[in-house]
């Protein structure tokens, strides 16, 4: 049978998961800030329509913010992380074949569901809302791409409420037509200013166009686009979509860091934070690279940025010898005399920690093993009692470069100290 | 010639190159010698409160009541309820209400005119009809109180 796919979405997703626990922001504008309150990186419906851009300086906008009401948070990745799951959790009931794509996109396989696709993928919409919480707006398409045009049409659409199938649909040329070529997934905007150019405005006039040229001008990526837009599917299910080829932990201070401690502290925070994510994805790492950077954006300040890379042999998954290869690479890489604006720890040359190759001449599995249920402790303790309960002293107590987060809503779904309330008066 | 000893990990001392050869279990599993436990064959996984108390992860949430108009159905100021947002609320459950952009938790009724009804279940604290006008939803169902003595 051919595939039905269908690109389920949640609707201004961080924005969202802040009004699950504030019924008050039901009909409010509410904006997200990204990571130390810089930039906004979440609108909800009413906040989009007040003209505010995505991206846009949190600073700049301020007074408009507060003349028109609008509920400012910065970001609290424990709760979004939270309902992020219970939302893929739900939509895992609704499908054999689900992949989840990002924190709030997941594509699923919707060929064949008794009583049609489009009552099943209302059901599904009505369940997620009900359970989580969390508006969903779902696509219907017969490839990747068609389902991700389907879904943009679902949620700009009043009258489709939240589910459109363009599979079904009596004009699909309209559709494609309403679409800019800017904004067909996986068309980037080098490509886009090209076509635009060369004429090509909307996504109908892409799909009509000669394959050869396509191919030619935008390589094999753009002739898959191409024919998804035709109906072929060309980005089936991934086989084996699991592993990662690098995982990385990095973010801005929350203010600039002069200090070589303070710098330590925060890589080594970086460094026992990756790990745990190695460890998580059962995998081991056989390369470290750390990187620092200033604010490249901040103009008259002198700028440096450097990073450097280290080989562990054999692969590790142990905390203390990713932090011992990370901060002596830091030792090399930072310099005096600049303001650093953020920093990260990088792991590379992941295996799976089961069916890696073991060799004669390393030194002793043993070690690993005894690494491995160490490691297997901490992270138990930390997930049990709450993140860093137990955690390494290079990584700092005060950490006063840490996160600006002035404005986070409670932890509604992880903390106990930080649990909605509810009134019996 | 020099091997490294290729232990379970239970032998941290062992783990150095030591002069003689010696053989390795390369296989990384640990063989314990001894007696086997009579109790093995009755293993079971231990009593978990969650599956008492949470039937459906996805949908279950822990809020903290603040109050004691609910203190006659056993619920406290202080207390851990356990709700379930998937479950449909029918009249006689308890329920989290939001009324106008505030939580509350009640029982729900409905009077004879068909009106939403929000019970206390305490003597000193009086019904709240809602009004067809109010801003209200039913957020979710009550469905343990988690009471510390």
């Amino acid at each position: 049978m051919a595939s039905l796919f269908a690109l389920v979405d949640c609707n201004s997703f961080y924005a969202s998961c802040e009004r699950v626990f504030r019924p008050d922001l039901q009909s409010r504008p509410v904006v997200v800030l990204s990571n130390n309150d810089g930039c906004i990186i979440a609108r909800s419906a009413e906040a989009k329509a007040l003209g505010i851009p995505m991206g846009a300086p949190y600073f700049k906008h301020r007074n408009m913010l507060r003349r028109n009401g609008v509920a400012v948070f910065s970001s609290n990745y424990a709760l979004y992380g939270d309902l992020s799951a219970r939302v893929m959790n739900v939509l895992g009931r609704f499908s054999p074949r689900m992949e989840v794509y990002s924190i709030d996109e997941a594509f699923l396989e919707l060929s064949g569901m008794p009583g049609g696709a489009e009552r099943h993928a209302r059901r599904l919409r009505a369940t997620v809302l009900r359970w989580t919480g969390i508006p969903v707006s779902v696509g219907l398409g017969s490839t990747r791409t068609l389902a991700k045009i389907a879904n943009r049409f679902a949620k700009q659409q009043e009258r489709c409420r939240g589910v459109f199938d363009l599979d079904n649909s009596l004009r699909p040329e309209l559709v494609l037509n309403s679409m800019p070529v800017r904004d067909i997934w996986g068309i980037g905007r080098r490509h886009a200013r090209r076509l635009e150019a060369h004429g090509v405005h909307t996504a109908l006039d892409f799909r009509n166009m000669d394959r050869n040229w396509v191919k030619r001008r935008m390589g094999v990526t753009g002739l898959h686009t191409l024919l998804e837009l035709r109906g072929i599917s060309c980005f089936g299910w991934e086989r084996n979509p699991g592993m990662r080829k690098s995982i990385l932990s990095s973010r801005s201070f929350g203010r600039p860091v002069e200090c070589f401690a303070q710098m330590r502290e925060a890589v080594a925070c970086h460094a026992e934070r990756v790990a745990e994510k190695l460890r998580r994805q059962g995998s081991v790492a056989s390369g470290v690279t750390v990187f620092v950077e200033t604010n490249r954006f901040a103009p008259g300040l002198p700028q440096y940025a450097n990073s450097g890379f280290a080989a562990v042999h054999p692969a590790t998954l142990h905390t203390p010898t990713v932090l011992g290869a990370a901060l002596s690479l830091l030792e090399r890489l930072f310099r005096e005399g600049y303001q650093y604006k953020k920093c990260g720890v990088m792991l590379s040359g992941l295996e799976q920690e089961q069916g890696r190759w073991l060799s004669l001449l390393d030194p002793v599995p043993g070690d690993h093993c005894e690494q491995s249920r160490l490691m297997r402790a901490v992270d138990g303790i930390n997930e049990r009692w709450g993140r860093d309960t137990v955690r390494f002293a290079a990584s700092g107590l005060e950490r006063v470069w840490t996160m600006r987060q002035d404005m986070r809503s409670p932890r509604y779904t992880s903390a106990w100290a930080e649990l909605p309330v509810v009134r019996a008066g | 010639m020099m091997l490294f000893f290729a232990g379970c990990g239970l032998a941290p001392k062992a783990t150095r190159p030591i002069r003689e050869p010696v053989l390795c279990n390369l296989v990384g599993s640990c063989v314990a010698a001894g007696f086997p436990s009579p109790a093995d064959d009755y293993m079971e996984r231990p009593l978990d409160l969650n599956e008492h108390l949470v039937q459906r992860p996805e949908s279950t949430y822990f809020v903290r009541v603040t109050g004691d108009s609910m203190i006659e159905a056993g619920i406290h100021d202080g207390d851990l309820l356990v709700v379930d947002r998937s479950r449909t609320p029918v009249a006689g459950d308890v329920v989290i209400a939001c009324v106008d952009g505030e939580f509350l938790v009640k029982r729900l009724a409905r009077s004879a005119e068909g009106q939403v009804v929000l019970l206390p279940e305490n003597s000193g604290y009086a019904p709240l009809a809602v009004p067809p006008e109010a801003d209200f939803s039913l957020w979710g169902v009550a469905v343990h109180v988690i009471h510390s003595l």
